[in-house]
């Protein structure tokens, strides 16, 4: 494949590539995310190759493993082009069917069709479907197009048409400025505006610069960066040169988590494929612009995702956070002007310098420009991926898109912003997503992690999961993130055990002000939020913990216990057969008895036992009623009739 | 080099571009207290405690002025009801390391910390990296360093290295606060030396 | 693990030392631990001193010190796992195998991790083992998964 010297030729080939398509010849794409890989989607890619080739359609007929395109609550997803019919659930018995009937007959299989749970309506396409509908995928539409591994593919889409137009047309100025008018700002969780940051750098007098791409994704429950890096890596290449062309940066870099390999891979493997066609390296599209990118991987920590640390991990460091006095778009990777930016950010650049600042501010509120994608997990019902515009509200994401919470359970909160965010409840689900409203109401909008809670979950268990999961992350370096987090650690703890103390609330509370006040870094600042925001909704819960030995929410293990109701149970044996730790008495026609001492709190016995019966009770609070004395235990007709 | 003149506790002082607050306060006698500073090392910010009030443009905020850079006109404040409260806080949970540390004590009696506020902790080091850092930046000899992160961070000694150099030299020994230090290299001696054989 | 093996890792990244995660990353990698022969070889070849490679090797949870068990099992005990039960799973994987979260086994036989995440969300809770994904786990089905490996 030859080199691509100049715009012309890059369009040349785009049009070549496309001339060699029919786009009336079926393309049959399948998910290859990690979520649906491990649903079985590869076995499913695998049965397409084979019917394929074994009814010789070969062709005429392309198969392809492409990137998330967020439906994971229903994965594997197949979509058929060029009619966009969209399978969900496929599995590799269904292939040959999919292939007799939908490729060659043209027609629909209506059990893998998306099925609308309200109104039980089917959808044939893709952009039918409920959960995309309120959707607007902007970024990450072409995820369920393109072969993750193909620069062609991309290309065919558009791709690379953007930096083409950078580099043959704009000045690196005209490029900044267009950014700055945008109003990008960062999606990573800060929220920083982008074109200020890549101006600082551009003006700072030191001529070695570099351009960062933040790939450490390390809020537990958020997968976005993932789906985008594992699907569609030119895009955030794409970015990453033009964003270099526009501070005169010449060396870029990926700092990618080594818990994503397929990321690792597919990045490499870009690199590589932009290199050979010349839209990478020296003398970019005939421009004379020249630029080179380094992959380099994490090694599990969460806080090299903060800017500064990632910069000290780079270095070959261990990664604690520097103090930002001296901002590290000045002073950064080797003190140099470094602008570090989100794999997000990098994936909006191109699409903003193809259709203009004004196409980007049209979407969004007046502060928070263009959309945002959120990872929708947790207690909801289609759980996956959703992209929408700034401004909507939690309300619509979670019940319009997400479908509400499943099993009849009622909401109880979101959480958002990962560890430094906090819990949103029921009453402020109208808030809208952006930068600011939800900084107002105690949490941030942060990278895109929206967890849904419902009444089963309990908020002080919630405040001491992330506490104890910063205590672990934490650097160590600074005493109010370090030592705070220990002893908030331990009075959280105390509390879900029953231990909790009168006065346990306000230590937590100096402790909090402490940690935001003084400590080094964004992840000490933010480290009280979850506990903070849960306090100011959830009080009671916390009150009801400490004062009366009880979960509201039925959760904490030592605070809990099973017992199963007399008049209810009808000694199946479910039960018995099922706890893990024997620790249910009983036989057929006796009442059965959960041994207390022995109980571990596993909650099987909750779930096993049938509905129709919903003998097995959880209490808190309060003593666990005496067990039937021996003589009355045998279940008779007559003793079930008195009871009625 | 021009001076850059500010305001420290109503005291007006002047200051090389390049100094920090803390340096400036030093030169023009005011105390801000310290525990992880010393003058042959950088900087470190770990402790917080010369955390202190800046005052910019009429906007206020916290910064430790070990690592803060002096700045024109900025009004710096060592002492508030925030600033104490905040020393007072960190000196409680480094009392729940080591609660006999002569230098703790005396903090605590200036800004009324209580020994027993926090639950205590098995290990003395307060991590104030005075032994890491010296042992890399004035002998050089990397002998001793940080493993870890997070609540389960410790120092510890690199025994090779520790066992060649260590007894000739102990430079870092006075330095520790908690004598922390000390206990650590009698246990890495008797436990993880190599072995003269 | 071969000295020799160890110098191709160092000199495919030209012996930098800002590449020095990457190669312990590589070493890593490929003896699935790091032993103190191969660490105190980076040490000499890069010029880095030895208490700032046991700072990293330590610093980061992707390395280890210590071999590691045949069959390697994570379990998500990200938010949207954690908030599906992921705490009961891990219970229960701590009863099966007797170890705790970094441990390994006597026999060698599991290593157990916690992991944050692994992007599967709507499977959760999720227990990961070998690479290969469990999905929608109960306490009940965990153990009997377990018992499949030797």
């Amino acid at each position: 494949m030859a080199r691509l010297n100049t715009p012309e030729e890059l369009l040349t080939f785009r049009q070549e590539i496309l001339s060699r398509r029919d786009p009336n010849n079926p393309c049959i794409s399948i998910c290859a995310g990690a979520g649906c890989v491990a649903s079985g989607a590869d076995e499913v890619i695998e049965a397409f190759g084979r019917e394929i080739e074994k009814q010789g359609l070969a062709a005429t007929v392309t198969t392809k493993g492409t990137g998330c395109p967020g439906f994971c609550e229903r994965g594997p997803v197949v979509v058929i082009y060029p009619e966009e019919i969209c399978y969900l659930q496929v599995k590799a018995e269904d292939v040959p069917e999919i292939i007799e009937k939908t490729i060659k007959e043209k027609k629909v299989i209506d059990r893998l069709l998306f099925e609308d749970p309200a109104t039980g309506e089917k959808a044939v396409k893709e952009s039918d479907i409920s959960f995309y509908k309120a959707q607007e995928r902007t970024v990450l539409c072409n995820n369920i197009k393109i072969d993750s591994k193909s620069i062609d593919d991309y290309i065919s889409l558009g791709g690379y048409s953007a930096l083409a137009k950078a580099l043959g047309g704009m000045s690196d100025l005209e490029v900044l400025e267009e950014v700055k008018k945008s109003n990008l700002r960062g999606r990573g969780g800060a929220g920083f505006p982008a074109g200020r940051k890549w101006e600082g750098s551009r003006n700072a007098p030191e001529p070695i610069k570099y351009v960062i791409v933040n790939a450490d994704e390390g809020d537990p429950g958020a997968f976005m960066d993932r789906a985008l890096l594992e699907g569609n890596p030119h895009s955030i290449l794409e970015g990453l040169i033009i964003g270099g062309y526009a501070i005169a940066s010449h060396e870029g870099y990926f700092y990618v988590r080594q818990e994503y390999p397929l990321a690792v891979e597919n990045i490499h493997l870009a690199i590589k494929q932009a290199e050979a066609y010349g839209l990478l390296g020296e003398n970019i599209l005939g421009s004379g612009f020249d630029f080179k990118v380094v992959v380099h991987q994490g090694a599990g920590a969460f806080v090299c995702g903060e800017s500064t640390a990632l910069m000290t991990s780079l270095e070959g460091r261990a990664g604690e956070p520097r103090p930002k006095y001296v901002r590290s778009n000045i002073k950064g990777l080797w003190n140099r002007p470094s602008v570090l930016n989100n794999v997000e950010t990098w994936a909006n650049v191109p699409l903003i310098i193809n259709k203009g600042a004004d196409w980007f501010t049209s979407v969004g509120t007046d502060s928070s420009k263009g959309t945002k994608i959120f990872s929708l997990v947790g207690k909801i019902t289609n759980t996956g991926l959703v992209e929408v515009p700034m401004g909507m509200s939690l309300r619509d994401i979670i019940y319009k898109i997400g479908g509400g919470i499943p099993e009849g359970k009622k909401f109880k909160a979101v959480q958002t912003g990962g560890p430094s965010g906090g819990c949103i409840p029921e009453n402020l689900l109208d808030l809208q997503v952006g930068f600011d409203e939800l900084t107002k109401a105690g949490s941030m909008m942060g990278s895109g992690g929206m967890i849904v809670m419902d009444e089963d979950t309990c908020m002080v268990d919630v405040a001491r999961y992330f506490i104890n999961f910063l205590t672990d992350e934490s650097c160590g370096k600074c005493v109010p993130c370090r030592e705070g987090l220990r002893q908030m650690h331990r009075i959280l703890t105390n509390i879900t055990r029953g231990k909790g103390k009168k006065g346990d609330i306000e230590i937590l509370e100096e402790l909090s002000e402490t940690a935001v006040e003084a400590s080094l870094c964004a992840l000490g600042k933010s480290a009280p939020n979850p506990f903070l925001s849960t306090l100011k909704y959830f009080r009671d819960e916390y009150e009801a913990h400490i004062n009366e030995n009880r979960c509201p929410a039925l959760s904490c293990k030592e605070l809990i216990a099973f017992c199963i109701d007399p008049e209810k149970c009808t000694a199946c044996g479910m039960c018995r057969k099922k706890c893990p730790v024997e620790a249910i008495d009983g036989e057929k026609k006796i009442i059965h008895i959960i041994d207390q001492e022995k109980c571990t709190r596993c909650g099987t016995c909750f779930e096993v036992c049938p509905a129709k019966f919903g003998a097995v009770t959880k209490i808190s609070g309060e003593p666990v009623p005496d067990p039937v004395p021996e003589g009355e235990r045998t279940i008779t007709k007559k003793s079930r009739k008195e009871s009625k | 080099m021009s001076d850059i003149q500010f305001e420290i506790d109503g005291i007006k002082v002047a200051a090389k571009e390049g100094m920090t607050v803390l340096d400036a306060a030093r030169q023009a006698g005011i105390h801000i207290p310290t525990l992880c500073h010393h003058e042959k090392l950088e900087p470190f910010g770990g402790c917080r405690i010369c955390i202190v009030e800046v005052e910019v443009k009429g906007w206020t905020k916290l910064v430790v002025s070990c690592v803060y850079p002096v700045e024109k006109n900025i009004i710096v404040r060592t002492r508030s009801e925030k600033v104490d409260r905040i020393r007072k806080t960190i000196i409680e949970l480094l009392m729940a390391h080591a609660p006999d540390s002569p230098d703790l004590v005396t903090l605590a009696k200036e800004y009324g910390a209580q020994r027993d506020r926090y639950e205590k902790d098995p290990s003395f080091c307060i991590h104030c990296g005075l032994c890491v850092r010296y042992c890399a930046e004035v002998t050089k000899k990397n002998a001793i360093g940080f493993v870890d992160r997070g609540i389960n961070k410790e120092i510890s000694f690199v025994p090779q290295i520790a066992a060649i150099e260590c007894n000739d030299c102990k430079e870092c020994f006075p330095l520790c606060p908690t004598s922390y230090l000390q206990a650590a290299f009698v246990l890495t001696q008797s436990l993880s030396f190599p072995s003269s054989s | 693990m071969e000295i020799d093996k160890i110098d191709q890792i160092i000199d495919k990244h030209n012996g930098e030392a800002s590449s020095l995660l990457q190669i312990m990353l590589d070493i890593q990698s490929e003896n699935s631990w790091l032993p103190k022969e191969a660490l105190g070889r980076v040490s000499e070849k890069l010029n880095v001193p030895l208490n700032r490679i046991q700072h990293i090797a330590t610093f980061y949870k992707a390395f280890s010190l210590v071999p590691k068990g045949r069959h390697k099992v994570h379990i998500c005990v990200g938010t949207a796992c954690h908030v599906r039960g992921a705490t009961r799973i891990l219970d229960t994987v701590e009863e099966a195998t007797g170890i705790k979260p970094g441990e390994t086994d006597l026999d060698m036989k599991f290593s157990l991790e916690t992991v944050n995440c692994l992007g599967c969300c709507a499977l959760g809770p999720v227990m990961e083992v070998n690479g290969k994904v469990h999905g929608k786990m109960s306490p009940v089905k965990t153990s009997q998964a377990l018992k499949t490996y030797e």
